[in-house]
């Protein structure tokens, strides 16, 4: 199987789509590449753009991706395609708004860490559980 | 008749609650199919995302990543993944009490602690012990987004990469069967790099478009929210099978009270009839 390549496209949430094709092109960082089989190892980052791949029977898939990495290895090449826009900035709001709602969540804090209440506390709670756990079973053989 | 009329409204007022108990584990089994399902979706990202960094561990990098040097631990990240409800037993409290074991641990090593919140009840729970909460990611709903993580993972990482955290951990139910969960802590950083595939060693790197630094530095970061990701859509699937139980034992519980209250009201009818029958006979024997 020296002219084809297999083709793995999967996405954090699920997976896309996986076959064999006899050339890949994608929307690489720098510029649209293609990939034939026997390709050299190669990592690289995706633009947003459409992956393409030939198949033997002449028919052509098209992917949308948003972004993501593309690995060569051997004979499989493997798409990890973002699901989301990722940019810096964007990444950096999201950074930012979920450390404000954090200090939000914190503004009514009091002292310090306290682990030892907090072991206290789950072990009550823990055994509330046991305890109503026991009578249940008591219960149903009553 | 003593009481009868108030067993009746109480059998009755019981029967409602375990109505709805019995819906809700209903609607979690249901849920927690559909969770399992996308459990199974995210896992072939995971693996070729694992497998990706393991050839770039083997290969021979020129540049290597903050990610995956050891450092003296001085303070360390927890991300905490909960849930956003309750009413699912035990859960959360068994994840919490795995994690506050870790958490006094590190703190007996004098070592700082920062924690990332992921669902409502982890977020409860570690501000009112006093957590240094850095990040939070609350109502996700039942299915999660990589999107609605990106921002409380990065502060994570980020924090990681400029040197203020030396390990940074996730702690999540791992999914067992829907009967039983089982919590753990995972370490994430630094990497530990897998053995080493035999038939891969040799001297050789990979191509790099547009540079090492870049794509490497885009790769672990992914990485990382990949498992992080794959933590939060299993402990959903968690959340969904403690519920299941957890409402199943509430129908039960509620079917014996039902049982045990209607024999009470039976008696008390019984004995009721039997007044009124022995008045009667008395009043006639009196004539």
């Amino acid at each position: 199987m020296a002219n084809t390549i297999k083709i793995d496209i999967v996405s954090a949430e699920e997976e896309v789509w996986s076959g064999e094709g006899t050339m890949v092109f994608a929307p690489a960082e720098m510029g649209e590449i293609g990939i034939a089989p026997q390709h050299a190892p190669l990592l690289t980052r995706l633009k947003p753009g459409e992956i393409r791949v030939q198949q033997a029977s002449g028919e052509e898939q098209f992917f949308y991706v948003s972004g993501g990495m593309l690995e060569v290895q051997g004979h499989v090449v493997t798409v990890l395609s973002d699901t989301a826009l990722r940019a810096a900035d964007l990444d950096e709001a999201a950074a930012l708004e979920a450390q404000r709602r954090a200090e939000q969540a914190l503004a009514d804090r009091t002292g310090e860490l306290e682990l030892a209440k907090a072991k206290a506390e789950l072990m009550q709670a823990a055994a509330q559980i046991r305890a109503i756990q026991k009578l249940r079973a008591k219960g149903g053989r009553a | 008749m003593a009481g009868g009329k108030e067993i009746r409204t109480q059998i009755k007022s019981i029967q409602n609650t375990q109505k709805i108990t019995k819906a809700m584990e209903m609607v979690a089994a249901s849920k927690m199919r559909r969770a399992q399902e996308r459990m199974r979706q995210a896992r072939p990202y995971a693996d070729k995302m694992r497998s990706v960094v393991a050839h770039l561990a083997q290969a021979s990098l020129e540049y290597k990543h903050s990610f995956t040097r050891e450092r003296d631990v001085k303070r360390v990240g927890f991300i905490i993944v909960s849930t956003d409800r309750g009413l699912c037993g035990g859960l959360n409290i068994n994840l919490f009490r795995e994690a506050v074991n870790a958490l006094s641990e590190w703190q007996s090593k004098n070592v700082e602690i920062d924690v990332t919140a992921i669902g409502t009840k982890g977020l409860g729970f570690f501000k009112r012990i006093g957590a240094n909460i850095v990040s939070e990611a609350t109502r996700l709903g039942d299915a999660p987004q990589l999107t609605d993580l990106i921002g409380a993972m990065k502060i994570m990482l980020d924090a990681y990469g400029e040197g203020r955290i030396d390990r940074l951990y996730v702690v999540h139910n791992r999914f067992v069967s829907a009967m039983s969960q089982l919590p753990q802590i995972e370490q994430l950083l630094p990497i530990h790099a897998d053995e080493p595939d035999e038939k891969l060693k040799s001297h050789w790197d990979y191509l790099y478009e547009p540079d090492a630094r870049e794509v490497v530095d885009a790769l672990m970061t992914r990485y990382i929210e990949s498992l992080i990701y794959q933590g939060v859509t299993e402990n959903i699937a968690c959340e969904m099978g403690a519920r299941m139980v957890a409402m199943k034992s509430a129908s039960d519980n509620a079917g014996t009270l039902i049982d045990e209250l209607q024999l009470v009201y039976n008696k008390a009818r019984q004995a009721a009839i039997t007044q009124e029958i022995a008045e009667i006979v008395g009043g006639a024997a009196a004539v």
